[in-house]
């Protein structure tokens, strides 16, 4: 079955507001695209169509949520992250605010458009900000159960959305919260993918089959945080571990996965924000970036610690 | 009469207490000096006179009103109002931008109870403040939403973007000042990016706009009481501000926007509020 990830984003959108009034949703001038259209029909008095100007948008957001309100913010991926990425990391992401955004006709999904409408690094600027959430769902399914999770949680999150309709291959019934599903087994080898190249990844896994090769297929729908252990058990054992996303090699979920399987001991600031001192000495020493802090992990990486 | 006379006397020894926080705060370190002078005898107004339900044991009342400080870097304005109001400790004043300090350099909603935002990339606060007032109207709540941006951060786009969407919303919970001192980092404004007619452009946004001297506080009691009255559109109050208000030495000059005092400009402006503080009587 194929379903519309973005139809299925503006039917969860109505179903959370019902739920709940402190739901509500704000988009630029692309309801009818990302479908948050559907809740602007739904709830209009709770629907915010703040036109063409989406770094507004994202502080608005981040002053609803203040308020009480859990507001879902949708447009396109790249005027979402890129054109307001100072709004969300000043205004929302700092402040650890619940604020839902969606970027929507995600990757290369919105083909005809070109190179200004494809957000090839929008998931690299997600998860470099401490604090944000970032998933990437395959199917329809996955978009409703993880707004259901999205919905419940704390802090920022990114919902990465493509423009395609996509084949259904997870379940109602899934936990969501655990960030990643097998989707096929295999021996040989295994492809941790997300978006639509879980979907070219089965078909990878067919074709390698047909030459006598097993692979595994793990849709890795939470690129931030990653379920660290779940992601080291998949990995376990196999002779290829492969990566495949809709988006710049660089920064994106595969090196969120070789962050965690390779072998590079990096010193550096944690995933936090920084903080006001006294002088920039007590910063190196707070956030570990000192002589002794290099030595130490060169050690541990020898297994002198 | 006596009664408002005695509101605006005491209102103007809060704002030298505030001018004089301000002082000590910056006394060993470099601070946004004249931005938060300019501010004073605003910030006096609205946290004790306007700014209703602020209550330092539940600074989340829902019933308080709220202020967004845009300029965000002139934050030494409000932390001395809020450690008067028993926010916090008044030892935290002089551990202002020291590590695990509650008072960061920047308002910091994670470290300073009593702020409402997290502000400091200059722009952003008028949306915040917008999307507060929005959300008070979902809920019916009547309480109101103040914000201050500087005359430089007009500059950022993101404030015309709010400036359309709060007209757009009817957003009367929301009154702006704008503090006009017209002084930035590197020069004055007409000569770093000049931003001329700032309450015909309010105007023609489709605001209320009052314009007023900011440091004098009857005034700025009044224009707060005006944006009470206005109805279905927001309201802006230019105020004309000096930056570094109260200190010649200071006046109106950049390079008190971000420094710290010798040791003669301290002493100087030590015995400058002593002299304010004579002239109200305390």
């Amino acid at each position: 079955m194929i379903e519309s990830l973005r139809q299925a984003y503006g039917a969860a959108l109505v179903e959370l507001g019902r739920k709940d009034r402190n739901v509500v949703a704000m988009d630029a001038d692309l309801g009818k695209s990302t479908m948050s259209c559907l809740f602007q029909d739904a709830f209009p008095e709770r629907y915010f169509q703040m036109g063409i100007a989406e770094q507004n948008m994202l502080s608005t957001a981040a002053g609803l949520a203040l308020g009480g309100k859990i507001p879902f913010v949708s447009t396109f991926a790249v005027f979402a992250t890129g054109r307001a990425y100072d709004q969300i990391r000043s205004s929302i992401a700092i402040a650890g605010l619940h604020v839902v955004i969606c970027g929507s006709s995600a990757g290369l999904s919105d083909y005809g458009d070109g190179k200004t409408h494809q957000s090839i690094d929008d998931i690299a600027l997600m998860r470099v900000l401490p604090h944000m959430q970032v998933y990437c769902p395959c199917d329809a399914v996955t978009v409703k159960g993880l707004m259901r999770v999205l919905v419940e949680g704390t802090g920022p999150a990114y919902l990465r959305v493509s423009r395609a309709d996509l084949p259904v291959v997870h379940q109602e019934n899934e936990d969501f919260r655990q960030g990643l599903r097998r989707l096929r087994d295999g021996k040989d080898g295994v492809v941790f993918a997300c978006g639509t190249m879980v979907h070219e990844s089965l078909k990878a896994a067919e074709l390698l089959e047909r030459q006598g090769i097993s692979v595994r297929v793990v849709d890795l729908y939470r690129v931030k945080p990653l379920n660290r252990e779940a992601l080291l058990r998949e990995a376990e054992g196999m002779k290829a571990v492969v990566t495949a996303e809709e988006h710049n090699v660089h920064a994106g979920m595969g090196s969120a996965v070789a962050e965690v399987l390779g072998k590079v001991g990096m010193v550096g600031v944690q995933d936090s924000y920084g903080t006001s001192a006294s002088g920039y000495e007590e910063l190196l020493v707070r956030y570990h970036l000192k002589d002794k802090d290099i030595a130490a992990k060169v050690a541990e990486m020898l297994g002198k610690a | 009469m006596e009664y408002r006379n005695e509101r605006i006397l005491s209102l103007k020894r809060h704002a030298i207490d505030i001018r004089a926080d301000i002082l000590d705060m910056v006394s060993t370190k470099v601070g946004h000096f004249g931005g938060s002078m300019s501010i004073a005898d605003i910030i006096s107004v609205l946290y004790f006179d306007r700014m209703r339900n602020l209550d330092p044991r539940h600074p989340k009342d829902p019933k308080r009103d709220r202020l967004i400080l845009s300029k965000g870097h002139t934050v030494l304005a409000q932390y001395a109002a809020l450690c008067e109001l028993g926010y916090f400790p008044r030892e935290e004043l002089s551990r202002l931008k020291t590590l695990d300090g509650m008072l960061q350099g920047h308002p910091d909603i994670d470290r300073t109870p009593g702020l409402e935002a997290v502000t400091g990339s200059l722009g952003q606060g008028l949306s915040i403040a917008g999307g507060m007032a929005m959300a008070l109207k979902l809920d019916h709540n009547p309480a109101k939403v103040f914000c201050i941006a500087g005359d430089g951060e007009l500059a950022e786009g993101q404030i015309w973007e709010a400036a359309m969407s709060s007209v757009n919303y009817h957003l009367d919970n929301l009154c702006l000042f704008v503090d006009l001192n017209g002084v930035q980092a590197s020069g004055t404004t007409d000569e770093v990016f000049p931003i001329p007619h700032v309450a015909e452009r309010f105007k023609a946004f489709g605001w209320h706009v009052v314009e007023i001297d900011g440091h004098s506080i009857p005034r700025i009691l009044d224009a707060i009481e005006d944006s009470d009255r206005t109805k279905g559109i927001p309201t802006c109050i230019v105020a004309h501000t000096v930056k570094g208000k109260g200190f010649p030495f200071a006046e109106g000059k950049c390079q008190f926007h971000n420094s710290m005092l010798s040791a003669e400009q301290y002493q100087e402006a030590v015995a400058i509020i002593k002299r304010m503080r004579e002239e109200v009587g305390k």
